[in-house]
């Protein structure tokens, strides 16, 4: 491989802001051979991990380093080589550190993309310029967009092999992107590579002068993210109550939790669910002392100036921003459960927020096809890896958002009492 | 609303946001969490952001050592400092009691960080912990890149990497019966460069092994470990004094120093910054042993 380019320096990567981004394809699109690549041109692959894949490679007969052989570490993978889970990979450069959701191309296909754009800020999907979109390229925009991932990149890899052909790539962009627009689907990037030759990765190309974009490193490292949170909706769940039980702090009554949505600052009237009652905040701390403002994702004390009784579960809001408390919710639910399918009648536990409860499954309008994004409303369960509008029934009331508007009090999990397995992911689409 | 500030979040504090929320998480759902703490770099850092969840509360769960009995006398020293001025309950697994008492054989090459796992197993039992918080992170190793931040172990505490359970947006499965517990990793999404930033940032105080130091050591197979009374010089070997420092500290029998003139956290981040061997790569003798040396002893209930 070529020389690395970029070296996270060790000063300046105190002040990077996290993108997240999750990976979607199979070895065959050249998805390792990116990653390694990125890896490698941010100087995160090391020498005895490179040692380590290039000695595995040799002794397995591949005729070129493997570097798929850097993330597949469970040995059920490298006895059948095939990935079997989301890996979790990281780099930096002077301006972000990056998380990688690597998920697998076929196996438990769905789930693990799910599970790995949930959180994710960023998708990457690849396609091979040889073959242009095939059904796995449509089916992971489609996943990207069910999940709202606020950010979307199409690679057109191997161009290399299609003699850097303009056309070749415009036929793809194009196709991709009337695509795209049905799905309702996020700020969308497409860019020619070659992640093999390394070209449009770290820097421009000189092999595609037609191409203006910036390279997919410099995308990474620019794409405008702090706009994708929500700023608007103050929405903070209650996680956990601070009572110190202490000779020297007295009477400290403090509400941990997360910032979900919103800007929550000192004084703001806020409206705690599902009680209703309202209050105003006194102060806003951290271990570090108190603050002026909190925002999203940070992890803060709220003290409220009125003794209420508030627990864990609720939520803290504004008086004229709430959610309405529901009992009855519609979803999206991608079922992840080999051993039972979802039906009709059927009791979970469900989590949301910092909300347990039970739920039941009232109904299942229908079953989406992920590929051709056709509804079967005959459909009586899903199955493993299978998605469709639901009805659910809770016995408590959700303080829940649409999923559109707030991934993190949009989203929920079921989960099957006996076997305490996470069995489904929802995404809300109406709560009342 | 206007929006003219960019209310923008370090990528440190991001993470450290994260790990306190997991941590809060625990403490609402468990009875009897536990952190475990070894003197090590990433426990340290553990015991901050517990320090700093909870404020200004104590800490609400107690701490515990599995102790091989091939410790670093800097790193024990450290331990009851740091765990006396927080005020913490230690819990010591000692592994040197459990050879004594005929509960586990000693190893014949005498390292002892496989036969942790059985004492580690029989304190949760003991104490019946149905958390333990573990300062693993997934950039050390290839298995535990695809292991979960709650991570289920049933009852003989094995780890199945083929039956994890999903883990999406911020809402973790911590349900277990009776026998059962999880293992939680807060550091899951840090990086070793990102664990010496939040040091040097919170000004947190390590172990003096950490930073560099004359020492006495013998190489072997291209590492440099220790002369001390587990480590002997073997015939033919010849020891030296030589500027090192401690990468990891594991079981003092097993951990190997790098050459290093990183005497300051600064000096630390600009060599792990720069470095070209990762950090297990170049200290752990036990993780050499096969490719997936890391995965077979999580399946057996190690950390």
């Amino acid at each position: 491989m070529s020389q690395a380019v970029l070296e996270p320096d060790a000063a300046a990567s105190r002040g990077m802001d996290l993108l997240r981004f999750a990976t979607a394809g199979s070895v065959d699109d050249g998805k390792s051979t990116l990653i390694g690549r990125l890896l490698f041109d941010t100087k995160t692959i090391f020498e005895d991990q490179l040692e380590a894949v290039e000695s595995a490679s040799a002794s397995r007969g591949d005729e070129y380093t493997n570097l798929a052989l850097l993330t597949d570490g469970l040995r059920a993978e490298r006895e059948q080589g095939i990935t079997i889970d989301v890996a979790y990979r990281y780099f930096a450069t002077p301006r972000r550190k990056f998380i990688i959701a690597d998920t697998p191309g076929h196996i438990q296909y769905t789930r693990n993309m799910v599970t790995g754009a949930s959180t994710a800020d960023l998708a990457l999907i690849l396609v091979d310029a040889r073959k242009g979109l095939v059904e796995q390229s449509r089916r992971h925009a489609f996943l990207t967009s069910l999940l709202r991932v606020p950010h979307l990149v199409l690679c057109v890899n191997k161009m290399d092999l299609v003699d850097w052909s303009q056309e070749v790539f415009e036929r793809i962009a194009d196709e991709f992107t009337s695509f795209a627009a049905k799905l309702d689907a996020p700020d969308l990037s497409i860019i020619p590579i070659s992640a093999l030759n390394g070209d449009n990765i770290a820097t421009r190309s000189e092999n595609t002068p037609w191409y203006e974009g910036p390279s997919l490193l410099h995308h990474l490292e620019h794409v405008h993210i702090a706009s994708d949170r929500n700023l608007v909706d103050v929405r903070f769940p209650v996680q956990y109550v601070i009572r110190p039980q202490s000779t020297t702090v007295t009477d400290y009554r403090g509400y941990a939790g997360q910032v979900a949505s919103g800007i929550l600052k000192p004084g703001d009237d806020v409206m705690v669910l599902p009680s209703g009652l309202t209050s105003t905040i006194s102060s806003i701390e951290t271990a570090d002392g108190p603050v002026d403002e909190a925002f999203p994702p940070m992890s803060v004390t709220v003290r409220l100036a009125d003794e209420i009784d508030i627990s864990r579960g609720d939520m803290i809001c504004r008086p004229h921003n709430a959610p309405t408390p529901a009992q009855d919710v519609e979803a999206m639910i991608c079922w992840m459960d080999e051993s039972a399918p979802l039906r009709v009648g059927g009791k979970y536990s469900i989590k949301h927020t910092t909300r347990s409860a039970r739920a039941v499954v009232r109904g299942l309008q229908y079953r989406l096809d992920v590929n051709t994004l056709h509804r079967d409303e005959a459909a009586g369960e899903l199955k493993l890896n299978e998605i469709g509008r639901v009805k659910l029934r809770t016995t408590v009331p959700l303080l829940a958002d649409e999923y559109r508007r707030n991934r993190t009090t949009g989203g929920f999990i079921l989960i099957d009492e006996s076997t305490n397995r996470t069995v489904g992911a929802g995404m809300i689409i109406e709560a009342r | 609303m206007s929006q003219t500030k960019p209310y923008r979040v370090s990528h440190l504090d991001a993470l450290e946001a994260e790990s306190i929320f997991v941590m809060r998480e625990v403490m609402a759902e468990f009875e009897r969490p536990v952190l475990l703490f070894s003197g090590g770099k990433d426990s340290i850092v553990m015991l901050r952001l517990a320090e700093k969840a909870f404020a200004p509360a104590r800490i609400p769960f107690p701490v515990m050592h599995v102790d091989t009995g091939h410790n670093f006398p800097e790193v024990l020293e450290y331990r009851d400092r740091r765990v006396a001025s927080l005020g913490l309950n230690l819990v010591v697994a000692s592994v040197q009691e459990a050879i004594d008492a005929g509960q586990v054989r000693e190893l014949p090459d005498g390292t002892r960080n496989r036969i942790q796992t059985p004492v580690l197993l029989a304190a949760v039992e003991k104490y019946r912990f149905d958390a333990l918080f573990g300062g693993a992170r997934r950039d050390e190793e290839k298995a535990r890149a695809k292991e979960r931040m709650f991570s289920f172990r049933d009852e003989f505490g094995q780890w199945d990497p083929k039956n994890q359970r999903p883990e999406l947006w911020s809402l973790y499965n911590g349900r277990h019966h009776p026998g059962e517990s999880i293992r939680v990793f807060p550091l899951s999404n840090w990086t070793e460069l990102d664990v010496w930033h939040y040091i040097a940032k919170e000004n947190i105080p390590l172990p003096s092994i950490y930073y560099a130091h004359d020492r006495e050591v013998v190489e072997r197979n291209g590492m440099f470990y220790a002369v001390n009374e587990f480590i002997r010089l073997r015939d033919g070997e010849t020891s030296e004094v030589r500027r090192v420092r401690y990468r990891t500290v594991g079981d003092a029998s097993q951990t190997a120093a790098v050459l290093s003139e990183a005497d300051t956290v600064e000096k630390v981040i600009d060599e792990v910054a720069a470095t070209r061997i990762t950090e297990r790569g170049a200290t752990r003798g036990d993780d050499k042993v096969s490719e997936a040396a890391m995965e077979d002893r999580k399946r057996e209930g190690y950390f």
